[in-house]
């Protein structure tokens, strides 16, 4: 059983999450007619065998998209942040401490960070 | 160098004969090579693909300077850890001549390689339980009749005489409505279709090399001209690769870049061995489930279903499949809940985005690729080594897997009989 | 001679007296009893038949290691195949009986393959039953009596009664193992105050403490014990840590009743559990191995610290006189406890320097020989003597021998680490010659191997390494590592081999596995340890090579010449000890295999008589019989009634998904092939979307309710997929719009009513809406509330129609939906309509040409469809690049026709391959995805595909293709759209 902290729910089992692909590269922009960009992007993968960014969906928690940095052939997980982001920006270093400076601040950031 | 004439045919005399002189007259039962400098031709992989490939180069197209190169022991991947199921009951252009050829060698190949491969034509039956899914698997049975192909449509009633002991209660939660059986599907014993093709080979002339992991490619003007390996470096024109698991590791180091392969892993179970139980291969999909079953000829009840769902390498099990494929057995086979599962193991499969395998050439000059074959690959071995020996040999592929392309997505030309799309872990 | 039961002593509780039967025979055993131990203290010696050779078998261990006693337990559907006689306690009325054995243990038709035991011998089977044709032929006759003289106990076919459950747990400290490093481990961890679980797979807590005989060893498991449980520790027993997995979670197997004579009722046979610790401390023990001599596998060669369980534990003596045989000090102290209990005993030990226990021993008044090893045993029912050899300082066995008379032989050839679980997490054993053993590499810091699991064999040593691991995990310094050794040393002795003697000498008695046939598999080049084990089948049996595996190491780097330990080994995989596969499916069988979703009006379904079907999680209505109709006349008479007056169908299972924000619009416009961004607010449009790929994903129609409000339907199989396709373009893709969608399928209840006379039937129920063509045109929608008796409910609408008939969909929220169904069935009902199925739902888009599942089935391209005209010219959608590479714009793809049989009383069905009628063959020129007897045109009719569209099959036969149900029929290809292709009844 794979052990993900989700962000917003805490440590959970992976089979309540659903695996969705791979997450290190971006789509190409919906007016790129480059059909050989949507080509690479839509079939082809890098596939390592080692540290793999990978996008999880927590289906039956959150509902949140994951971004997770997980090896893969050992299983281990070194992080798990929301794919979002705004999101994200909430749960980054600068956000955290800011976790405990006084509630005003705490919320500013999360503002700033959806804008 | 020549050792055909070195081989003694296996017969049952010769047991006899040995078993008489305490065993010892037999040979290895394949040569082990060390690498010479160079070969006309270098499989990578020695699983059933790669050894069937070196096998049909030497047999068909005489080409016997062969060198295979397995980084471990031969057959210690998926070919060694499958659930030997042998059939060719496919729908798609592109799958159903190949797979069907593929069949039609393994019929004979205990024969042809004087190695009991030990296949055995039980039957493989797949059950239904809705009308949606009747009528697909229907599309796909008489596809396979107007090609020739053995399927019969069974009802509810056949089903029931032909395995008594199924889930036929009302109160299943999907009560099986019927089923599709292929007769010549069956299995076979996974080790020896791999023994047999490496003794086989080794026998006309193939350098069959173990322990010998290749490190590098070396190219020169554009094209292939060997490996560097652990054993030093090995030169050839040609280079074939069979080596499911670690395809994208390989072709990111011969320069292929990224492939359209996901690896993914798929557990297998076998249970303690018990008296005759089940006389086919059984299988089925429903809502969110997938299971098949057959037994060993040892009386191991041999089963899987789904993949873990996530990219990995890692050869070990884990949990929720566990009980997510007792439950796909408990639900068809209720009789099942008191009979043990001995051992679990896992594969690294090479989940395709079309759910079809590549046996093609490659954009680089005399490197050919055999790969993709999700978690079917060992009934391919036979036809896959034969349609891949024709490849390297002719610079080109054979009618049969031609359409087998690693680009076929970029022009639309997907085999997809699941229908699910670019999405390995679906199909 | 034999074995007998001691007049006192062990663990059994003499007071109460347990009655089984072995193969009908009925004995004596007490609480507290194995069946091996109850049938060794009846002097039953034989107990079982070998897998190959059907040789007799006797108790061999005492542990999950045998393999020898296994039974099958039980009759009917409770049979049990395969049980661990040394594992299972003895329980009132036991049903026990021998296995491989046909028709009797005594005399066993099987048997007779011993008799060819030279000839089936390593890969006997691969080099022969080829058969001179090149077909399967001759294998498979062969096969049938191989199979059946292969398996080994019987499974019952009937389905198993008991049931079984899953169970969750979550600790700090899982300790795996209580004998008493595991025990002491424990105790000082819940002392720290650390949550313990402490799994034990023996029915009793204690270990090796219950086998040493000593009182001392009983005090010290009982003040362990009592201090764990007082510190609040969980002890759990025959519960079996059966794999170590990902994130260190373990799944553990308790058995709960087989040792029960009556069940509490309702009670679970097994429970898995799954447990989550931080740390796992592996206290599991090792395991006794013995060595290969010839015919060591007679009934009555026994691991010698089996002798010793049988004797201190369950007061049984394996025999009256026994020759042990040792490479090893370990096996003195076994020696003495068995000679203080009445055992006449030779102690032959291979090592050439007498023992510092040596002296000890005689004193016991035990024949100790040093230098001295087994060479063969006598007897062919049991042990009746052992003849033994010298061994010199070099190894050299000499070719004289001598003969000892003996009814039972104990041997041991040192102890294994039972290092199964890390095994399980990648970690590989590593070869330890002080101990002759593997023992595990490197572990991650959360997982912690002590005592004798890590090849410490020092009962002190063990305790203080158990003190050291407890310090360690409450994050302290540890000290000095503790040294791994056999106390006194031992000889390296893993088989006897004598010159000029052909000897049977088992590396795995189970599988009947010699080591000559580990030789043989070296001179035929199978010298990789995978390729011996899976050339030979060494440890492959139901003990998974507990016993062999490091023999047949052995034996095997001696043909090579190699020092053992430096060939590798080969990984154990779970389950530790076999699972039963209920216990791992636990309630996920017959009906609750799968979740099943009802809609809010499922009830009423049932109540008007409907026979259900499954469309995916859900049940639905399939159709409503009445009186003796079958589901044909049913349907059609359904269908019949909703194109001439009015019938209602449950919709409830479409996916609904809300969609807000005020980027909502832009999102639909994005993810539609079909514009969107100019829908009225009360309006509704079909829409369908592509995957990336551009294959088709999903239709159904969106309504927008405000301007920043949509209620998305889909399919009901799309539901799920569709809907996290939208939060994975919201969260990953589009992160710049404001939208936010959610799942709403559960709260909606959604009916269809349609039929000509549809508009009357709901203007009598919603008298304050205007329901005029012009107020409420097709693809119309207006939200309401609706008082009905004390409720006021919201209800949407819109006038939707995948009949084709003037069709209104309303969703209610569900608590409402039983209502609000019931008063529109009854107006219904009063129009003379009826409700209708999913049958007769499928007649009515068969006829309109309106697609579903059946032929959205993910290779289809808009086009493939007929779509191809709703994709937008003029913005970019999901899927508009790739939709257009060069093969799925190729006219002569398959697209959606209609299909009309040429005979039109001719049946065809979904599932049969279109042909040309002069070629009947290959993959044809299409495929019927479905097909219906149409009530509006009076036979059957078919959707499919076919290459080119109907415009290239006008005036051309074609011949619908069914071989699997013999089935040819002539047909013509037509419209898809083979009813009121205009649209008259739908707008109208």
């Amino acid at each position: 059983m794979l052990r993900i902290e989700c962000p917003f729910c805490g440590l959970r089992n992976h089979d309540e999450f659903t695996y969705l692909e791979d997450g290190s590269g971006e789509m190409p922009a919906l007016d790129n007619i480059d059909g050989e960009a949507w080509y690479e992007a839509v079939f082809l993968r890098d596939n390592p065998r080692g540290m793999h960014i990978e996008d999880w969906h927590h289906t039956q928690g959150c509902r949140m998209v994951l971004r997770v940095s997980r090896n893969t052939l050992t299983h281990q997980i070194l992080s798990v942040m929301p794919a979002h982001p705004d999101y994200k920006e909430m749960f980054s270093d600068s956000a955290k401490s800011a976790n405990s400076a006084p509630k005003s601040a705490k919320a500013k950031s999360a503002k700033d960070g959806r804008g | 160098m020549d050792g055909k004439a070195r081989v003694k045919r296996y017969s049952a005399l010769r047991i006899i004969k040995e078993g008489l002189s305490g065993h010892k007259g037999w040979q290895p039962a394949w040569r082990d090579a060390t690498p010479k400098p160079a070969y006309d031709v270098i499989v990578i992989g020695g699983g059933g693909h790669g050894l069937a490939t070196a096998y049909y180069l030497a047999s068909i197209h005489g080409i016997k300077n062969v060198a295979l190169l397995e980084k471990g022991w031969i057959g210690g991947g998926n070919s060694g850890r499958n659930t030997t199921i042998v059939r060719s009951n496919y729908s798609i252009e592109g799958n159903t001549a190949f797979y069907e050829h593929s069949l039609k060698l393994w019929e004979g190949l205990s024969q042809e390689l004087n190695y009991n491969v030990m296949f055995s034509q039980r039957g493989h039956l797949s059950l239904f339980f809705t009308p949606g899914q009747r009528d697909a698997l229907a599309r796909r049975y008489n596809i396979m009749r107007l090609n020739g192909i053995d399927g019969e449509f069974l009802n509810r009633d056949q089903v029931q005489k032909m395995v008594p002991h199924l889930n036929y209660s009302e109160d299943s939660r999907f009560p099986i409505m019927g089923g599709f059986l292929q007769p010549r599907a069956g299995t076979a014993r996974h080790d020896a279709v791999n023994w047999g093709y490496a003794r086989a080979a080794s026998a006309l002339g193939v350098d069959i090399i173990q322990n010998c992991e290749v490190t590098g490619f070396i190219h020169e003007g554009g094209k292939i001209q060997g490996v560097e390996t652990n054993r030093g470096e090995i030169r050839a024109e040609k280079i074939g690769m069979a080596v499911a698991g670690s395809t994208s590791l390989l072709a990111k180091m011969a320069g292929l870049g990224k492939l359209p392969i996901e690896s993914h892993k798929l557990q297998a179970f076998v249970s303690e061995p018990i008296k005759p139980f089940l006389d086919t291969v059984l299988v089925y999909s429903a809502y969110n489930g997938h299971f098949y079953i057959s037994q060993s000829d040892k009386g191991g009840m041999v089963f899987g279903g789904d993949l873990d769902g996530y990219n990995s390498y890692a050869q070990q099990g884990n949990l929720p499949i566990y009980t997510d494929v007792a439950g796909c057995a408990m639900n068809v086979m209720p009789a099942l809940g008191r009979v043990k599962i001995l051992r679990q193991w896992a594969g690294i499969m090479d989940m395709s985005m079309d759910g079809s395998p590549f046996i093609a050439k490659t954009d680089i000059d005399g490197l050919y690729l055999n790969a993709g074959w999700c978690y079917g690959g060992f009934k391919a071995i036979p036809g896959s080594g034969w349609c891949f020996a024709h490849t390297i040999a002719n610079d080109a592929p054979h009618e049969i897997n031609s359409p087998l392309t690693l680009d076929r997505f970029r022009q639309g030309r997907q085999i997809d009989e699941s229908g699910h799309g670019p999405f390995p872990k679906a199909h | 001679m034999g074995a007998y039961r001691l007049n006192k002593g062990g663990r059994i509780n003499r007071d109460k007296e347990v009655f089984f039967r072995f193969n009908g025979r009925r004995l004596k055993g007490f609480e507290g009893d194995t069946i091996a131990s109850a049938l060794l203290a009846n002097n039953v010696r034989q107990v079982g038949r070998s897998f190959k050779y059907h040789r007799l078998r006797g108790v061999m261990s005492a542990g999950p290691e045998e393999g020898g006693a296994l039974f099958n337990v039980n009759d009917g559907a409770m049979r049990i195949a395969n049980v661990k006689g040394t594992m299972a306690e003895l329980r009132d009325d036991m049903q026990v009986y021998a296995q491989n054995a046909f028709p009797s243990l005594a005399f066993d038709i099987g048997a007779v393959n011993g008799l060819f035991a030279p000839f089936l011998t390593a890969g006997f089977y691969y080099k022969t039953f080829m058969g001179p044709a090149r077909t399967t032929a001759f294998w498979m006759f062969c096969e049938k009596f191989i199979r059946k003289a292969a398996g080994l106990g019987k499974a019952s076919r009937l389905p198993d009664p008991d049931s079984y459950d899953i169970a969750y747990k979550f600790c700090d400290v899982l300790v795996v193992g209580a004998g008493p490093t595991g025990l002491l481990a424990a105790a000082e961890l819940a002392e720290q105050g650390q949550k313990v679980v402490l799994v034990e797979q023996d029915f009793e807590v204690g270990g090796s403490l219950l086998s040493g005989g000593r009182t001392e060893e009983f005090t010290l498991r009982d003040t362990l014990l009592k201090r764990f449980e007082k510190a609040g520790g969980q002890v759990m027993l025959r519960a079996t840590a059966f794999g170590l997995y990902d994130g260190l979670v373990t799944g553990v197997l308790e058995r709960c009743s087989d040792h029960q004579s009556a069940p509490e009722p309702f009670s679970p046979r097994e429970i898995s559990h799954i447990i989550h610790p931080q740390h796992v401390v592996l206290a599991t023990g090792a395991c006794e191995r013995g060595f290969a001599f010839g015919n060591n596998d007679r009934p009555g060669v026994m691991l010698a610290g089996a002798l010793r369980s049988y004797a201190c534990r369950y007061g049984v003596m394996a025999g009256r006189s026994a020759v042990i045989a040792t490479c090893h000090d370990g096996t003195y102290d076994d020696a003495i406890m068995l000679a203080s209990l009445g055992m006449e005993i030779t102690l032959i030990d291979a090592r050439n320097k007498p023992s510092r226990y040596a002296k000890k021993a005689q004193a016991a008044g035990i024949n100790v020989l040093a230098g001295k090893v087994p060479v063969n045993v006598a007897g062919v029912k049991s042990v009746a003597a052992l003849e033994i050899a010298d061994i010199d300082e070099a190894g050299e066995i000499k070719e004289n021998t001598t003969i000892i008379g003996c009814d039972v032989v104990g041997v041991s050839g040192g102890y294994s680490p039972v290092i199964h679980l890390p095994s399980h997490r990648g970690i590989k054993p590593r070869w330890e010659a002080s101990i002759n053993a593997f023992v595990a590499g490197k572990t991650p810091e959360n997982i912690h191997i002590i005592g004798s699991a890590d090849g410490i064999f020092d009962h002190q040593a063990c305790l203080d390494n158990a003190l050291q691991i407890t310090q360690k995990i409450k994050g302290q310094k540890t000290g000095v590592k503790l040294r791994r050794r056999v106390p006194g040393g031992m000889r390296a002795l893993f088989e006897v081999q004598i010159k000029g003697r052909k000897l049977k000498s088992f590396i795995d008695p189970q599988h009947d596995v010699t080591s000559e046939d580990v030789r043989q598999a070296h001179r035929e080049g199978f010298v990789s340890v995978e390729h011996m084990k899976r050339y030979t089948t060494l440890g492959m049996a139901t003990d998974q090579g507990r016993v062999g595996n490091v023999l047949g190491l052995a034996v095997m780097a001696q043909a090579q010449g190699l020092a053992v330990g430096t060939t590798g080994v080969t990984t154990f995989r779970p389950p530790y000890t076999p699972v039963s596969i209920g216990a791992l499916a636990a309630r996920e069988r017959g009906r609750h295999w799968r979740p099943t979703r009802r809609t809010p009006m499922h009830h009423m379904h049932l109540a008007a008589g409907a026979v259900m079907t499954d469309a995916g999680a859900w049940k639905r209505a399939w159709y409503y019989p009445r009186g003796d109709e079958g589901i044909d006349e049913a349907y059609v008479r359904e269908a019949a009634t909703t194109r001439q007056n009015v019938a209602m169908v449950d919709v409830s299972t479409l996916g609904k998904i809300a969609v807000q924000g005020p980027d909502a619009t832009e999102f639909l416009n994005r993810l539609y092939v079909n514009p969107f961004a100019k829908l009225a607010i009360g309006k509704a449009r079909y829409g369908i979307m592509l995957r990336d790929d551009g294959m088709v994903l999903d239709d159904g129609t969106t309504w927008r309710l405000a301007e920043d409000n949509y209620f998305m339907t889909t399919t009901t199989a799309q539901a799920g997929p569709v809907m996290l396709f939208l939060e994975e373009l919201l969260q990953r893709r589009w992160t710049d719009l404001r939208v936010h969608v959610t799942s709403v399928t559960d709260q909606w209840a959604g009916m269809a009513v349609a039929g000509p006379y549809a508009r009357e039937v709901l203007a009598a129920e919603f008298p304050q809406l205007n329901w005029s063509d012009e107020a409420f045109p097709f693809m119309g929608v207006v939200e309401v509330t609706h008082r009905l008796g004390q409720h006021d409910i919201t209800c949407r609408i819109a006038r939707i129609s995948f009949s084709g008939e003037r069709a209104f969909e309303i969703y209610v929220p569900s608590d409402s939906g039983a209502q609000i169904w019931s008063a529109l069935a009854d107006r219904v009902n009063e129009a003379g309509g009826c409700l209708y199925g999913m049958e007769a739902l499928g007649a009515l888009r068969i006829e309109k040409g309106h697609v579903t599942a059946a032929e959205l089935d993910g290779r289809v391209t808009l086009e493939d469809a007929g779509f191809g005209r709703m994709a937008s010219k003029t913005k970019p959608f999901i899927g508009s690049v790739l939709r257009q590479r060069s093969s799925l714009q190729d006219e002569r793809r398959p697209q959606l026709v209609g299909i009309f049989p040429k005979d039109r009383t001719k049946k065809f069905s979904a599932g049969a391959i279109l042909c040309t009628p002069d070629a009947v063959s290959g993959f044809g020129e299409g495929w019927v995805t479905a097909v219906t007897h149409s009530p509006a045109l009076g036979h059957w009719i078919g959707l499919g595909f076919v290459a080119g569209g109907a415009q290239a099959w006008q005036g051309k036969t074609i011949i619908v293709a069914d071989p699997v149900r013999d089935n040819f029929v002539e047909a013509e290809i037509v419209s898809p759209h083979m009813f009121d292709a205009k649209g008259d009844r739908q707008h109208g």
